[in-house]
């Protein structure tokens, strides 16, 4: 039971040293306040301790000065972590462009991760280092949390939404991965590694393991299944709009709001197509709540996404 | 008479010991006359004996989980028993110890001694309260029994509401019908504080216990109807599927954090406001001394019921709460813990100068100030929105929490049972054991929980019924740290029940304490004072200067 005791958690991120820096701070000046009154305490119950029964101490009723030094103090410093703490956050919640998209599904009680070739795996992650990685993450049942002590991130995974988390590793090797939201019997071992390999290893890894199609090719395979290419065509016919070129811009609805064309938009518009309709667009569209899981609805996204003006396969 | 209170308690003190002829306990006698009794002292011990059972149900599950947790295999009992395990500890713990402890034992039996009154300003509703109480405890005891309940003590949707195989709804019933429990008598302490002070109480003349479960009792009134509304959602969502939780039909399980945290997070300041109160006049008593910045300490219980509210967002940094709402959520955490630390400075100055003695309620003051000071500070750390991304939902927060709940608010509500005892029973305890049980509790709280924080850092994740290897050796530490602390609290058990015969007679003030309270016989008698006390001073008169103003 001896074997490996840590008391500090492995460093393998871009962003785990900014966080472990922060932390440093918050430790030392948890421990100088704490040392500080545990001294004071004990010095003051030391020095004025009780030497006869008949002792009546002079009263002091308060200082102004002093109220003001530690209501001022204790807020500067607060101030400060609290400013620390929200440019890291905000930093932490914005993932680079150029990031590689892997998109994992959660469910009781295992992580399914699919990647942009089309290699699937569970409760493991293989990602290159020196790269920033994007999760794009969904639930198949309850809120669960994506967690990796090693890289210092960690994000709830609701029903019903798209959470992202990126990374970028800097040290190879393999790391624990947890679920960190209660979700269940067999929450504790809703888990397992992350493995982070050279790049090159990485390619090899992805050429080694044999994907029967990319999940851009999964899913054109569920547009045509589905029959989405009936109505959303590039031609001047088409019932529905066509999506070529469309993702990440903004789509002017016919409520006259504009919304941008991101995986929240489409995840919404497939299941509850009827709550915002495209401007000059017929509100005809079925939902496919229950015809399609939440991993096929990540691999029509990554579809939809590839789409450029003159794509081919889809005339 | 009344020229001099002060001689009057000088008197007293010097007197020997005496036990009144008839007092509250021997007024009458049979079940009837307590199950039906309308005395705030009677029903504060209705809630003692209630709350003390509900302490040791809830120890009993914390005691098989660290059993458990000291092998990382998860080999002793099965995840689904496991999961059961920490719902259960958490739930009877927080909603059936720790709300009721110190407002529903101690202020009930103080609140009306304090401030110079008879009982409660509605003797009748303190009563209907025990019962809702106790109703709302068999709906939880039974969930417990009948099917058990593992969804957490949080009860986050959509698992409770859809997903858990468990008895959500009788544990949820038990949750909200003990709400309202809460809610009257928090209307009743804030009544009878307007209402009912003695002649000459001024608001600035009341002592911080009181000014500390007068804050309380504003957030048991104004939060709890809150988690009421929760709870009958998730019954509803469970029986007919009504959607407000449900994505698929539109609604959002992210609006149950809202809903629960709303009250929650207020609700931990229930757990730790009167404590405050309890430590303040233990503190004065045994330092014999004014409370340093008397007004500051009283403004800072209002100051954190009212930041208290607007702060519950910071259990949801990691959700889809959107970044700026996170920061300002952030912002006004950081600003919930100034009171707090006015707090502490304030006791900590008050020694300065003192008359200090080490006797037992001291001695559990001294482990407040010291376990409270590391609960809240290590509060920053999960109020810092990058750091609370690695450490939320991790053993941190176990331990965090467990510093203010266990280490602040079970200390405090010890110190407070060891002031008050001589009071309420008339008799003392044997101080070189209730001594060493106080020691014994500090060591064995440390060893449990400060492992925790390291473990929180390292990664280990909450809620871990089978957890990585390399955990194991803290995880030990921490069981044979429970196993101390359970000890701990067996001690006073035993020395307690003991003193009520063979303790020495206390007679009416054994600690020389400054309070209304102290002026009446011990045990008081059912009406508390023989005639209605007039004050002339602010609290706290223990020097003397203060004495000859009279």
């Amino acid at each position: 039971m001896w074997s490996g005791f840590p008391l500090f958690p492995e460093t393998a991120s871009t962003v785990a040293g900014r966080i472990d820096n922060l932390y440093f701070f918050l430790v030392s000046v948890t421990a100088f306040f704490t040392l500080l009154i545990f001294l004071l305490v004990f010095i003051f119950a030391l020095k004025y301790r009780r030497k006869s029964e008949t002792e009546r101490p002079r009263p002091i009723t308060g200082s102004f000065f002093l109220e003001f030094i530690w209501i001022g103090v204790p807020l500067v410093i607060t101030l400060i972590m609290f400013t620390w703490g929200a440019v890291l956050y905000f930093d932490l919640a914005r993932p680079p462009k150029g990031a590689l998209d892997i998109y994992v599904v959660g469910k009781q009680w295992m992580w399914k991760v699919q990647h942009p070739t089309g290699q699937r795996e569970i409760n493991e992650l293989h990602i290159p280092i020196n790269r920033p990685v994007r999760l794009t993450m969904a639930t198949e049942d309850v809120i669960h949390s994506f967690y990796i002590p090693a890289f210092r991130i960690k994000k709830d995974v609701e029903p019903g939404k798209y959470s992202t988390l990126w990374f970028e590793a800097t040290q190879t090797g393999e790391f624990h991965l947890f679920c960190a939201e209660y979700c269940g019997t067999r929450h504790s071992l809703m888990g397992g590694k992350v493995v982070a390999l050279e790049p090159k290893q990485y390619q090899a890894w992805l050429s080694g393991g044999a994907a029967d199609e990319t999940l851009e090719e999964a899913g054109a395979r569920l547009f045509q299944q589905l029959g989405c290419v009936t109505c959303h065509r590039a031609d001047s016919g088409a019932r529905g709009p066509a999506l070529e070129g469309k993702f990440g811009k903004p789509v002017l609805l016919s409520s006259g709001e504009t919304v941008i064309f991101d995986e929240a938009y489409t995840r919404e518009s497939i299941l509850n197509p009827r709550s915002k309709i495209v401007a000059g667009y017929p509100t005809v569209m079925p939902t496919f709540q229950g015809q399609i899981s939440e991993e096929g609805l990540l691999q029509l996204i990554a579809f939809i996404k590839s789409l450029t003006p003159r794509q081919e396969g889809n005339q | 008479m009344m020229s001099s209170p002060t001689m009057h308690r000088e008197e007293i003190a010097l007197e020997s010991p005496w036990t009144p002829k008839q007092h509250y306990l021997n007024m009458s006698y049979g079940v009837r006359s307590w199950l039906l009794t309308k005395d705030h002292k009677r029903i504060a011990l209705l809630y003692l004996l209630s709350i003390t059972l509900f302490f040791f149900v809830g120890g009993f599950f914390a005691v098989l989980i660290r059993l458990e947790l000291m092998t990382p295999q998860g080999d002793m009992v099965q995840s689904e028993t496991y999961n059961k395990l920490f719902t259960l500890h958490g739930v009877m713990m927080i909603f059936f110890f720790l709300i009721p402890s110190i407002p529903a034992v101690l202020g009930n039996f103080l609140v009306p001694m304090m401030i110079g009154a008879r009982d409660l300003a509605f003797p009748r509703l303190n009563l209907a309260s025990w019962y809702i109480f106790v109703i709302g405890a068999l709906f939880a005891l039974g969930s417990a029994i009948f099917g058990g309940l593992d969804t957490g003590w949080t009860f986050y949707t959509p698992y409770s509401s859809i997903y858990s195989n468990t008895n959500v709804v009788s544990a949820a019933l038990g949750v909200f019908i003990t709400g309202f429990s809460s809610i009257l008598t928090g209307l009743n302490f804030i009544v009878t504080i307007h209402k009912m002070r003695a002649p000459g109480l001024t608001w600035f003349r009341l002592p911080l216990f009181i000014w500390a479960h007068y804050a309380t009792s504003l957030i048991m009134v104004l939060g709890t109807p809150v988690i009421a509304i929760t709870m009958v959602l998730v019954i509803l969502e469970r029986f007919f599927g009504v959607g407000i939780f449900d994505p698929a039909v539109g609604g959002d399980p992210l609006l149950f954090q809202h809903l629960f945290w709303f009250y929650s997070h207020p609700a931990v300041y229930i757990m730790i406001l009167p404590g405050m109160g309890v430590i303040s006049e233990i503190v004065a008593c045994f330092a014999r001394k004014r409370i340093f910045g008397y007004r500051f300490v009283a403004m800072a219980s209002l100051a954190i019921a009212v930041i208290g509210f607007l702060v519950w967002g910071h259990h949801m940094f990691l959700t889809s709460q959107s970044v700026y709402a996170s920061m300002i959520f952030s912002l006004l955490s950081f600003l919930v813990a100034i009171p707090s630390a006015i707090k502490v400075f304030n006791w900590t100055a008050t020694l300065y100068k003192g008359s200090v003695s080490y006797q037992t309620p001291m001695l559990y003051a001294f482990g407040f100030i010291g376990l409270f000071t590391i609960g809240g500070l290590t509060g920053l750390f999960l109020a810092t929105l990058a750091v609370d991304i690695h450490v939320h939902d991790t053993y941190f927060i176990v331990a965090h929490f467990h510093y203010i709940m266990v280490g602040g608010m079970v200390m405090a509500y010890l110190g407070g049972i060891h002031f008050w005892w001589p009071k309420m029973f008339g008799r003392l305890y044997p101080e070189g054991w209730a001594r060493f049980a106080a020691l014994v509790i500090f060591v064995g709280f440390n060893l449990t929980f400060f492992p925790q924080f390291v473990l929180g850092y390292l990664g280990m994740p909450r809620r871990y019924h089978v957890y990585p290897e390399e955990f194991q050796v803290l995880n030990v530490m921490s069981s044979a740290g429970a196993s101390i602390l359970g000890v701990g609290y067996l001690i006073p058990m035993v020395y307690l029940i003991w003193s009520l015969k063979y303790g020495h007679v206390a007679g009416p003030n054994p600690w020389r304490a400054a309070g209304l309270e102290w002026e009446t016989p011990s045990p008081p008698i059912t009406h508390n004072f023989e005639s209605t006390p007039v004050v002339q001073r602010g609290a706290y008169p223990y020097s003397p200067e203060e004495v000859q103003v009279v």
